[in-house]
């Protein structure tokens, strides 16, 4: 059978506990150092905003800056190599003058650029100033990461890479770094807040630049994009902020980095056009998320409000709220040099001119997209969790929803969630004493969580409609303590993974698991930051921890669970059970209702039905299963693993769907350990193809196999 | 000769006992003089203090050369064609080096490994034919020497060699044979040295116009050997350029062309193994050079640039025109801080120049090109104008005759002070590449960076001299030096750091889309970057052309391959 093995290191991690954790020293969660918070609301409480917005405002700037403004900006953009050639081509492809394209591309840079002027910036510092207080207890900022940051640019061009939850987070950028006098970035923003005009402008003259959502085949919009990103970095005129996660995280888990940007921002640097590059990831938590009930309706359903402005403004009765305390940690800056080193070699780009633009080659992709987990993985890492999060996770885990847990219980198992969430590395704050933290975060977040007789629990409210509607609007308030609970998924998931496998794999075999883990990671990677060619990193560190905290005791060819492992080992594969649950729904649907004729379109309206229906049935236990965005990760990782085809019309795009994939899949992803034992080849097959990353059998082959 | 140093022994920079600094001996225009700029250059730029010394073993302790390894059939043989040889130590030592660093360091710490066993001196064309049939006939090592001024441990004696090497001084192969009027050619022998080939020929009233920085003791044989490329390349050509016809004597016999046609279209050109081949092929014997009257008038000048940019931007310019013709131009990055204000004496009137005219331009940044134009009068005036008008495009001004002769002399002093540097714990390197045109900027830049990045990482307590100029323009590119030198006090094995350092500024050099070398050559120093360099193909081709001409590897320096 041709599982991909994993003896060698699996020996290693029997053996040699004590080796592997010196080896993982660095990697050890436990050592992680990690700086000190300054509240920066504290000073705006005691003295003028006024003056504070008319401060002498001098940031230091890149060492090899020559200064220029943002219309010069716009005529390099124009005058560029690149783009000049991109013009040729242009022409020569579709015939239309150089002239015409010239002028589109002029229109396009009109269109993008910022115009960032430290007067609007002074005012809206003033303005957040106001917000702020009212909103927020506090905002913390990691002191020292700003002192790096201001080092890494003086240094070398600077990208600013923060998370984003919240609409809230790039003007919460600029204050902070207006407020400790950095350099303010330009930042790469969507269209979409072009719709809200006069803010849009504003937001343009306090560094944003707009770039449509999608550009697909338009090489004009690419080059003229592309170029003045790289003017901005090339002559450090500004640090470049973005987001990598391409938009707002609804789900507070941390999304699949998208690549245009970074690819953008890296290309300087390989082409030897700076000397370097540092990446800055900055983690930006919340207590309390602004948009938290829109982000659950969104996922529900029910559609987005197009950004407007009267929308954001209907924001205002948000004001009125208390929104708890913001963590901003700026890490560490990364060279892109030395991250680079020894993985690419530049040479490749000396025999083309720089000017033209060319497909990166695949060790460049793979860096990049390499670059881009770990920067992810950093955010995260960075990501401080309030108490709320552990309290929402218990309750999500709660035998009954509705009845929620008492006091005690949930004072208990927090304080024993604290404490394996440390040890697992989570960047915990938990400020004081148990009681009364567990009390203030239940005050903060009255609007989900109940306390009463002792009991607490979420805030399900159903009126009288119809059981359907109800089913939805109980859902709310469970995706949005998903939310918080999914803040802390980054710390467990790769336990949780092997805890599952551990849970679902045919025997105690060393190998069996891992093929489970394996099989299980392959399946999530949508679901969850797992970087691509990391199984068994992850798999050591899983191993690692679980070892580490007396979980789980490897031998020789055996992983058993310890007896006092139980409770976490629990804990875990209920923390990621909605997942399983859920993908296997999709399965169902696929399997049992999806017909013939279905489309990419229908499939979410559709999908949501049949959940609906499990849910009322009982067969469900989830009300997050209903979750889109569960939904649409669970179908891209069908596709991805072939059991799902697109099949491109003129107007839509159908599915066609493998069946016995679908089924095989669904099956593997419960218990049913007798389907993973050597005798049935089938399942081998699959779960091996799914491990190595690669396509399912073909319907035919495996049809005939059965 | 200085055995452990560059240059005439009666000439070097010394601090004579008021502490000043001072050129000895009576060669250059400099000797003699006192150099008030030096010392605070030096305390100032690498942290040096005339106070920590770090003096050069006085002389050649011969106990520590090994005794030579001697092929007595090969020596009884040699005796009998009456071709002189020596297997003394100062003879072996002096020629078992060429002027890289490591190799003048060791030798100042009196530190000696392999060198060659004997050496010999034949006088021509068939005594080199001798010394090869018997070297391959008694499996002989023999190692090409011609002035010395290797820079790529060209001429270091491979330790693993354990046949007897026989070093093959051409020096005494010194004759011009004839020169052809007509055709404009002369016929030379190739040992001459440059000073004396140039020499010879004005006294004819021509001249090659091949003036490497090392020609006072560089030979027309290592010239063919290593491509190497003059200062006035733009007006005469590289040596390339230069070369109508070569003999060459190989381990199989004879190679040249059968005439003296000016090109011609016969297959890939022979002369192109030959040349670069670095002594691994056999040993060059005579080359028939092109040659040119003396240049009927000759200007110097300077320009005074805001700016490197702006500089470069001049130069490139300035290559797209016909007048680069005649034009042959050094650019010096940043002029203050850097090597040229060491002669402040010379350049007080450049300085107060520039506080005058470029009020408002930041001193640090200022650069200065160096330009000497030749040919007929009326050209070279007209070609001065053009690029002076070019020059002002780029915010150059025109900044005096003097300043560029004194630049011009300051190349044959240079060598010089790296001694100086030695005698208190300087120590330094420069090296080359050549590099598109869109690329100079950066790769200045990255390389710089790199040095600095490197010498800290490593821990060096003074920050190094990083720094570059621009020394040759082509149409396609130009060619870049760069200089890196540091204080090393307080290092344990600053020699071993240094070659780190310069290690990763050529991988940053090739990351850049820099070449390999644009005339120093590869030697055993840059070999490792060959394969990269000209793809597994061409270097399969270099190897079977090596096969063929050496199997027995007679000319075994173990250079390039
Ligand atoms: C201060 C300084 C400045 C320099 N400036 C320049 C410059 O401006 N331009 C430039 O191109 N180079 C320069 N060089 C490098 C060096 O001078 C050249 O490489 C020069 O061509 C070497 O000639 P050489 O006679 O000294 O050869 P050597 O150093 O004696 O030998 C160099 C190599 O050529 C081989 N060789 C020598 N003679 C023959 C022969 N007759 N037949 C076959 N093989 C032979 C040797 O075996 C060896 O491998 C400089 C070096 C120094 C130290």
């Amino acid at each position: 059978m041709c599982t991909s093995k994993y003896t060698s290191n699996l020996v290693f991690v029997a053996n040699h506990i004590s080796a592997v954790s010196s080896f993982l020293q660095h990697t050890d969660p436990m050592l992680k150092k990690r700086d000190e918070f300054e509240d920066m609301l504290e000073e705006r409480r005691n003295s003028s905003d006024f003056r504070y917005a008319l401060k002498c405002y001098t940031p230091v700037v890149y060492k090899n800056l020559t200064p220029c403004d943002a219309n010069s900006l716009k005529s390099m953009v124009l005058q560029s190599d690149q783009l000049h050639y991109v013009i040729s081509q242009v022409s020569k492809e579709t015939g239309r003058t150089r002239e015409d394209l010239q002028e589109e591309a002029s229109g396009i840079i009109e269109e993008m650029a910022h115009r960032l002027q430290l007067s609007t910036v002074r005012f809206f510092a003033f303005a957040l100033c106001k917000v702020f207080k009212t909103l927020f207890k506090s905002i913390c900022v990691n002191e020292d990461g700003i002192q790096r940051l201001q080092q890494a640019i003086h240094e070398h061009p600077v990208v600013l890479l923060p998370s984003h939850r919240s609409y809230m987070d790039f003007l919460l950028m600029s204050y902070i770094l207006y407020t400790y006098d950095i350099a303010l970035p330009v930042i790469a923003a969507g269209m979409d807040f072009m719709g809200m005009k006069v803010v849009g402008e504003m937001l343009r003259m306090s560094g944003a630049f707009f770039i449509r959502r999608s550009f697909g085949g338009d090489k004009l919009y690419w080059a003229v994009f592309s170029e003045y990103v790289k003017t901005i970095l090339k002559n450090g005129l500004a640090p470049v902020e973005f987001f990598l996660e391409g938009t707002r995280s609804r789900t507070s888990k941390s999304l699949t980095p998208k690549l245009g940007l970074l690819n953008i921002a890296i290309d300087p640097f390989l082409k030897g056009e700076v000397f370097d590059i540092s990446l800055v990831p900055v983690s930006i938590s919340y207590e309390r998320i602004l948009e938290e009930s829109l982000y659950a309706r969104e996922m529900l359903g029910v559609p987005k409000p197009k950004e407007s402005t009267s929308g954001l403004f209907k924001a205002r009765k948000v004001l009125s709220e208390d929104y708890g305390s913001i963590h901003v940690y700026f890490g560490q800056p990364v060279s892109v040099r030395q991250l680079a080193e020894g993985r690419v070699n530049r040479c490749q780009f000396s025999l083309t001119p720089r000017y033209i633009p060319m497909r990166p080659n695949e060790d460049v992709q793979t860096f990049v997209n390499d670059t881009a987990y770990r920067l992810v993985r950093a955010q995260e890492e960075n990501m401080v969790l309030k108490p709320w999060v552990l309290l929402a996770t218990i309750l999500l885990q709660a035998e009954d929803l509705e009845r929620g847990i008492p006091l005690e219980e949930l004072t208990e198992q927090a304080l024993w969630l604290r404490d394996l969430c440390r040890q697992y590395g989570g960047f915990l704050h938990w400020p004081g004493m148990c009681s009364k933290v567990i009390s203030s975060s239940l005050s903060l977040h009255h609007g989900l969580v109940r306390l009463s007789e002792g009991n607490v629990y979420l805030a399900l409210s159903g009126g009288p409609v119809s059981p359907e509607e109800q089913v939805l609007s109980r859902a709310v308030p469970v995706l949005s303590c998903v939310s918080y609970r999914n803040q802390a998924l980054h710390v467990f998931v790769r336990p949780a993974l092997l805890a599952t496998a551990v849970h679902t794999s045919a025997s105690n075999n060393k190998q069996d698991i891992f093929n489970t883990f394996s099989f299980l990671r392959n399946m999530f990677c949508n679901e969850f930051i797992l970087c691509p060619n990391a199984t068994v990193q992850d798999f050591e560190e899983a191993c690692f921890l679980l070892v580490k905290t007396g979980v789980l005791q490897v031998s020789q060819q055996e992983m058993v669970v310890t007896p006092r492992g139980h409770r976490t080992m629990s804990f875990l594969s209920r923390l990621l059970l909605p997942f399983v649950q859920g993908y296997q729904v999709v399965c169902a649907f696929l399997c049992e209702k999806a017909s013939d004729t279905l489309t990419e379109k229908e499939f979410v309206q559709a999908i949501r039905k049949f959940v609906i229906k499990q849910l009322l049935s009982g067969t469900l236990r989830y009300p997050e299963v209903l979750s889109s965005d569960l939904q649409k990760n669970a179908f891209a990782a069908l596709l991805r693993l072939g059991a799902v085809h697109k099949v491109k019309s003129v107007d839509q795009t159908g599915l066609k769907i493998n069946k016995v994939t679908v089924n095989s899949l669904e099956d593997t992803l419960g218990k049913n350990p007798s389907l993973m034992s050597d005798s049935n080849s089938l399942f081998q097959k699959i779960i091996s193809n799914v491990f190595l990353g690669g396509k399912l059998p073909t319907p035919k082959a495996s049809v005939a196999r059965l | 000769m200085k055995w452990n140093g560059w240059g005439y022994s009666d000439s070097r920079f010394l601090f004579n006992k008021k502490g000043q600094a001072e050129f000895t001996g009576k060669r250059y225009r400099l000797s003699g003089m006192i150099i008030p700029g030096l010392k605070d250059w030096m305390e100032g730029t690498f942290g040096a203090s005339l106070q920590h010394k770090a003096p050069a073993t006085p002389i050649l302790n011969s106990t520590a050369v090994q005794p030579a390894t001697i092929n007595e059939a090969f020596v009884e043989e040699v005796k009998a064609t009456t071709i002189p040889f020596s297997v003394e130590a100062e003879d072996r030592v002096f020629r078992a080096h060429g002027h890289c660093l490591h190799e003048i360091f060791a030798l100042r710490e009196g530190k000696i490994g392999r060198v060659p066993d004997m050496v010999v001196w034949p006088s021509c064309h068939s005594d080199v034919v001798k010394i090869v049939e018997l070297a391959s006939k008694h499996n002989v090592c023999l190692i090409p020497y011609g002035g010395g001024t290797s820079v790529s441990s060209a001429l270091e004696c491979p330790p693993e060699e354990t046949r007897s090497i026989v070093s093959l001084d051409t020096s005494q192969m010194n004759r011009i044979l004839w020169i052809d009027e007509k055709n404009l050619t002369a016929h030379v022998e190739a040992g001459i040295v440059g000073q004396d080939l140039e020499r010879l020929l004005n006294e004819s009233g021509y001249c090659t116009g091949h003036e490497p920085d090392s020609m006072e003791f560089s030979s027309l044989g290592g010239w063919v050997a290593t491509r190497a490329s003059g200062m006035k390349k733009n007006i005469y050509g590289n040596i390339e350029d230069l070369v109508v016809h070569v003999k060459m004597v190989t381990p199989r016999g004879v190679i040249e062309k059968s005439c003296q046609g000016p090109r011609m279209s016969t297959g890939p050109d022979v002369h192109h193994f030959i040349m670069g081949s670095e002594g691994t092929l056999g040993v060059v014997t005579e080359v028939t050079l092109k040659i040119r009257p003396m240049p009927e008038y000759q200007k110097y000048g300077s320009v005074v640039f805001p700016n490197f940019e702006q500089g470069v931007a001049c130069l490139r310019e300035v290559a797209k025109q016909v007048c680069a013709k005649s034009l042959s131009c050094f650019f010096w990055h940043a002029l203050k801080p850097q090597v040229s204000s060491i002669f402040t004496s010379f350049l007080d009137g450049l300085k107060k120049f520039y506080i005058t005219k470029f009020k408002g331009f930041d001193p640090n940044r200022l650069c200065v090109a160096t330009l000497l134009f030749e040919g007929d009068r009326e050209k070279v005036l007209q070609h001065e104008k053009q690029v002076y008008d070019i020059a002002a495009k780029f915010g150059g001004l025109a900044a005096g005759e003097d300043n560029g002769q004194r630049g011009y002399m300051l190349t044959f002093v240079i060598a010089y002070l790296r001694d100086l540097g030695m005698e208190y714990y300087v120590i330094g390197e420069s090296f080359e590449t050549s590099v598109p045109w869109d690329r100079v900027l950066d790769i200045c830049r990255n390389v710089k960076a790199r040095i600095i990045r490197e010498c800290k990482d490593k821990g060096v307590q003074f920050p190094p001299l990083s720094t570059c100029r621009v020394t040759q323009t082509y149409d396609a590119g130009a060619c870049v030096y760069f200089y890196f030198a540091f204080n090393y006090r307080g290092l344990s094995d600053p020699i071993h750091m240094f070659e780190q350092v310069e290690h990763a500024a050529r991988e940053e050099i090739l990351a850049n889309g820099g070449s390999l070398s644009h005339h120093h050559g590869v030697g055993k120093l840059r070999k490792e970057w060959m394969r990269e360099t000209v793809s597994d193909v061409g270097l399969g081709m270099l190897k079977s052309v090596k096969d063929y001409v050496d199997p027995n590897n007679i000319f075994g320096n173990r250079n390039l391959l």
